[in-house]
């Protein structure tokens, strides 16, 4: 009786997951044209600083925070766009002005920058990055780390031409 | 009751109320966090602690109190409470506005906000409840269930919160104090049997 049950329900899910499946199958191509822009995310700009300076470094380092841009839709990889990073370091809170710092993404699309270790503040160790720039639509992350003893952190941006 | 065991439960009191705020002062978290924002995260720590002492107080567990002399520093205490979980707020709001505006608007990206937030509302309308209780000219019973349920999701929300965070608070003190504060609470409702049809 029980087994019985059983294998009706799990047709009734199969049956159920396949015509999920069809359905969205059906549908996919038309949402998807391509790469799909990133958006900014729940707090992503808090305690943003607009313009920080471009640096090779931000404090002592020893912390690498690194991505990659690309433009939404084609995915192609952009170059020279500037990257705004902050987080509460070693070195400083998120609203000091020297806990802030820019850098240029690369002829592949990848930017790399050094700053001081980041911990936990507001009860998550998180940076913040924003491309902010003018000539994509602006970006705000706040990507979280999976544990704070990490000495890098990634995050990745898709940006929507304006 | 002997003078051993009376000197006994202050002391394991003390105990549970000391070591979590010590385990916090020795983060090491704090060497990169400047005094308005220690003094508000140890408000937080406080505020944990004082609801621990909440529903002893109230119930007349303690030695030495009785249970009126209890009531009147559960009263007291609630108000120390209040200031402890307004300095807590003031303080993140000092250090970054922001996170805080977030936070009270429940717009967080980080989902212990929103119960530290829930926590603040129920503690203020607990301590709303008592302050004007004899304005209110509630029945007793009723007056009383309505603190106890204030007071219910205070404990919930403050636990969760809590337990979030990777915070100064260190892991192990944090949960056995927060495991406290619910069995705390859960033995006084027990007890004083608030939800009962006849007065215990």
């Amino acid at each position: 009786m029980a087994t019985a049950l059983l294998s009706r329900r799990t047709l009734l899910a199969s049956g159920g997951a396949l015509v999920a499946t069809g359905l969205s199958g059906l549908l996919s191509p038309a949402i998807a044209k391509g790469l799909a822009p990133t958006g900014s995310m729940r707090g992503g700009d808090n305690n943003y600083i607009p313009d920080a300076p471009i640096v090779d470094r931000i404090g002592g380092g020893g912390f690498w925070m690194s991505g990659t841009v690309r433009r939404a839709g084609d995915g192609a990889l952009l170059a020279g766009q500037r990257i705004q990073i902050w987080a509460h370091t070693t070195e400083g809170q998120e609203r000091d002005p020297h806990s802030h710092g820019a850098t240029l993404t690369d002829a592949n699309g990848v930017f790399r920058l050094e700053m001081p270790q980041i911990v936990p503040a507001f009860g998550q160790p998180h940076g913040h990055l924003a491309y902010d720039s003018g000539d994509f639509r602006s970006v705000f992350l706040r990507p979280v780390m999976p544990s704070s003893k990490d000495n890098r952190l990634e995050a990745h941006f898709v940006l929507q031409p304006v | 009751m002997s003078r051993v065991r009376f000197c006994l439960i202050w002391a394991v009191l003390a105990i549970i109320v000391f070591v979590p705020i010590a385990a916090a002062v020795r983060s090491p978290l704090l060497a990169w966090r400047d005094p308005v924002y220690i003094a508000g995260g140890l408000a937080g720590v406080i505020a944990m602690t004082l609801l621990f002492l909440q529903p002893l107080l109230v119930a007349g567990y303690l030695p030495g109190l009785s249970r009126r002399r209890g009531r009147r520093v559960h009263r007291w205490i609630g108000g120390g409470l209040v200031v402890a979980v307004v300095i807590h707020i003031v303080a993140l709001w000092f250090t970054s506005p922001p996170d805080v505006m977030d936070a009270l608007l429940f717009a967080s990206p980080t989902p212990f906000s929103a119960w530290g937030v829930i926590a603040m509302w129920a503690v203020f309308a607990a301590a709303i409840l008592a302050a004007f209780r004899r304005r209110l000219r509630l029945q007793l019973r009723t007056w009383r269930r309505f603190h106890t349920a204030f007071t219910a999701v205070v404990v919930v929300a403050s636990v969760v919160h809590a337990m979030l965070i990777e915070g100064t608070m260190e892991t192990m003190s944090k949960a056995a104090l927060c495991l406290l504060v619910i069995s705390a609470t859960v033995k006084t409702l027990t007890d004083l049997r608030v939800w009962a049809k006849q007065k215990a």
